[in-house]
């Protein structure tokens, strides 16, 4: 049997509710006991993790691995490496790949790459409709049974209402939910940012708010017609938020996930028509931002999912209209939020450990993010007084399509550990040893 | 004063300083336009590369001649039977221009920022001439020399800028420029031409166009795209001329000394009715001549006022 011992570390399983000193026992990838003082068995692997905060292993429930198809932007191998390196130790990729993940070879492909090359858990989207064309459904049921965990043709919207609502009501005995990329194609337009006075100062085509209130809207009622579970994607708006919670108040199953860059950034980032501030949706106003941020705080919005988009430089370095949407967001996720909402007193500690951990396993009944005995030992460990600098063309992701370029702060991951091994070599605190 | 910039891409960006330095210098270009002989050495050994990805007639001529008035090489670059066409990206293109050591390159594109990417990515001066619907600096230079040439002063004035604000690069660039030099500027047109957050641009928002120009010092016509009725901005060009376009009839409420602009090429008949395009209010014809002018004034000061 093999151990390992994480000592002294302040734990935040927010699922169990624990929030102390302790240790975690880990025996042959699994967790095997979290308490005060616990013994290191003979030859067990001891870490030191006093002043560091030890978590369930963050799960990001929205990211594009780009294989097949795209490897020159991303591949599983690259894509996990990224995952890893920003703490998160399981992510749910999107269908949009090529072929589409609308059957289960594709979906087959994936988990045997994710097996032999990915160092996290790769859990695959299954597509709602055959080549995200929003028309046929796909082949949910194989789907589901192959391994797909969730639903979605995140990227574009399903605009009749009609096929969606057959989505969800074909979906239900899978017990998964369906992930709504909620934007109407009329309102948003040619829009390639938000409608406001910025667009308007740049001269670029905005996309209103309601473009993605409007869809937040219908598939709620479509959710309430069916009894599916709905689940939103990168919410960005006031609207939607209020709506979400209106209808969760009434007992609808909806769901909603944030990125860190809607909570941290607004559309003034736009001004220097940096391409690497353009996504779908589109950064928002100040009071979008708060309103999401609050959302998170309650837990109207379950998880901070990153949409982790990587595109090469050739895909952005154009004209700014032209160039194409989404950002990298696995390794500078938890940084930037433990800094900017934890550290400048906006958000708790335990609350956005919680949207990281229990908060993304419970939507997609994943195994992890929970410290629990007989729990896989996915782990993240934080440094809270880690100092750093996003640098570019350091990431491990293929891609270098970062908003956050050249933003410094304080408070990063520093070992991840999947399985109970670490996801990736060099991550510095395990020293070999034992107690008894 | 002394010009520091390298660049100018925005009339945003610019001090109400900069901008008076501009137009007095203008001023003194104007009087080349007078000579036998319209050719001053300030520029010699200079070169201007045009980097024109739009259409242009009136712009591309403006700065050509302006520069080969001030003895600079000028370059046209259109996109057409160029490296443009075969897929070549823009920063590549402006690459290779700036390996044959320009001093100015004066670019139009129909993607809004395209200059300022070229202006953070280049040694040389880069003069916007059009990008998308976000400026047009040369264009609102030009509308201010003329008008404080007409009017003799700028501060206090009341301009109403009418039609498709939205689309419109000049509309802003305008807007910004009137604003700094002290104007009170309104703007009209139908609500699904006038951008979002307008009022917050400080500017007057109207949806009555005999309203809107009662009381206005200057009225600038945009000009309509015809493209716009396609896209469903609007029902027909018939019931835009009708409501929005500017007639004799409806000039009848304005003030007696009115000027007429319009930043040219104006769709006869639908924005402007031909009585009022060449009538005595009429002042589009002297806002051409100035644009000379004021590109002169724009290549003296970016390439030509330090130590040349």
């Amino acid at each position: 049997m093999s151990h390992l011992l994480l000592r002294n570390g302040r734990v935040i399983d927010p699922w169990n509710g624990v929030d102390a000193v302790q240790d975690v026992l880990v025996a042959d990838g699994k967790i095997a006991k979290v308490g005060a003082g616990l013994k290191a068995p003979a030859g067990a692997t001891v870490i030191d993790a006093g002043g560091k905060v030890v978590c369930p292993g963050f799960i990001d429930i929205h990211v594009h691995l780009r294989e097949p198809g795209f490897e020159y932007k991303e591949t599983i191998a690259t894509g996990t490496r990224s995952a890893a390196a920003g703490g998160f130790t399981a992510v749910a990729c999107m269908a949009n790949t090529f072929p589409v993940n609308d059957n289960r070879a594709v979906t087959d492909y994936i988990l045997a790459k994710a097996r032999v090359e990915g160092c996290v858990r790769v859990y695959p989207i299954g597509a709602v409709t055959r080549a995200l064309k929003g028309e046929e459904l796909a082949e949910m049921g194989e789907l589901a049974e192959a391994g797909c965990v969730a639903f979605s043709d995140d990227g574009k919207c399903v605009m009749n209402a009609e096929v969606y609502r057959r989505a969800m009501e074909y979906a239900l005995p899978f017990g998964v939910p369906i992930i709504s990329h909620a934007e109407d194609c009329h309102l948003a337009h040619r829009g390639v940012m938000n409608e406001g006075l910025v667009s308007t100062e740049l001269g670029l085509a905005g996309q209103p708010a309601a473009a993605e209130d409007v869809m937040v809207a219908r598939d709620i009622l479509l959710a309430e017609l069916t009894g599916a579970h709905l689940h939103i994607a990168h919410i960005s708006t006031a609207g939607a938020v209020r709506m979400v919670r209106e209808a969760r108040a009434r007992g609808v199953r909806v769901t909603a996930e944030v990125t860190p860059h809607h909570l941290v950034m607004t559309d003034e980032a736009v001004r220097d028509y940096d391409a690497n501030t353009k996504m779908a949706p589109p950064l928002r106003g100040k009071r979008d931002v708060e309103a999401c941020l609050e959302a998170l705080a309650e837990g109207t919005i379950d998880c901070v999912a990153t949409d982790h988009a990587p595109h090469a430089l050739s895909d952005k370095e154009g004209e700014f209209a032209e160039a194409a949407n989404g950002v990298v967001g696995l390794e500078t996720a938890v940084p930037v939020l433990l800094d900017r909402l934890v550290r400048q007193g906006r958000l708790d500690l335990p609350t956005l450990v919680a949207r990281f951990t229990s908060g993304p396993a419970r939507l997609l009944n994943l195994p992890g993010g929970r410290l629990s005995a007989g729990a896989p030992a996915d782990i993240t460990v934080l440094d809270l007084e880690r100092a750093w600098t996003v640098e570019p063309r350091h990431l491990h992701s293929r891609s270098r399509n970062t908003p956050f370029g050249g933003w410094t702060g304080v408070g990063a991951p520093v070992l991840t550990l999947v399985g109970g091994k670490p996801a990736l070599p060099n991550q510095p605190l395990a020293v070999p040893g034992g107690d008894a | 004063m002394a010009w520091k910039r390298k660049d100018l891409l925005s009339m945003q960006d610019l001090e109400p300083a900069e901008i008076r330095a501009v137009l007095d210098t203008s001023e003194s270009m104007k009087e080349i336009a007078t000579r036998e002989i319209k050719k001053v050495p300030t520029l010699r050994g200079k070169t201007v590369v045009n980097l024109f990805y739009e259409s242009s007639t009136r712009t591309r001529t403006s700065f050509e001649i302006a520069g080969k008035w001030l003895s600079a090489d000028v370059i046209n670059f259109s996109a057409s039977g160029s490296s443009a066409e075969k897929g070549e990206s823009l920063l590549d293109t402006a690459k290779n221009i700036e390996a044959m050591s320009p001093d100015v390159v004066v670019v139009r594109h129909k993607a809004s920022g395209a200059p300022a990417m070229l202006a953070r990515n280049l040694r040389c001066a880069v003069v916007n001439a059009g990008d998308g619907a976000h400026e047009h600096p040369t264009q609102a230079l030009l509308d201010l020399l003329t008008i404080r040439e007409k009017k003799g002063h700028l501060e206090g004035l009341n301009v109403t800028i009418v039609g498709d604000v939205a689309h419109s690069r000049v509309a802003r660039s305008d807007i910004h420029g009137m604003k700094k030099m002290g104007i009170t500027v309104t703007v009209a047109g139908p609500p699904t031409l006038i951008p979002a957050a307008c009022q917050e641009l400080g500017v007057k928002v109207s949806h009555r166009l005999e309203e809107a120009i009662a009381h206005a010092d200057v009225i600038m016509m945009l000009r309509l795209q015809h493209e716009r009725m396609t896209a469903g901005f609007i029902p027909s060009l018939r019931e835009y001329s009708r409501v929005w376009g500017l007639s004799l009839d409806k000039l009848k409420h304005c003030r007696s000394d009115v000027l007429i602009m319009h930043p040219g090429p104006v769709n006869r008949g639908v924005e402007l009715s031909p009585e009022v395009a060449d009538g005595p209010y009429s002042v589009i014809l002297d806002q051409v001549t100035n644009g000379v002018a004021v590109r002169m004034a724009v290549l003296y000061l970016l390439a030509g006022s330090k130590g040349a």
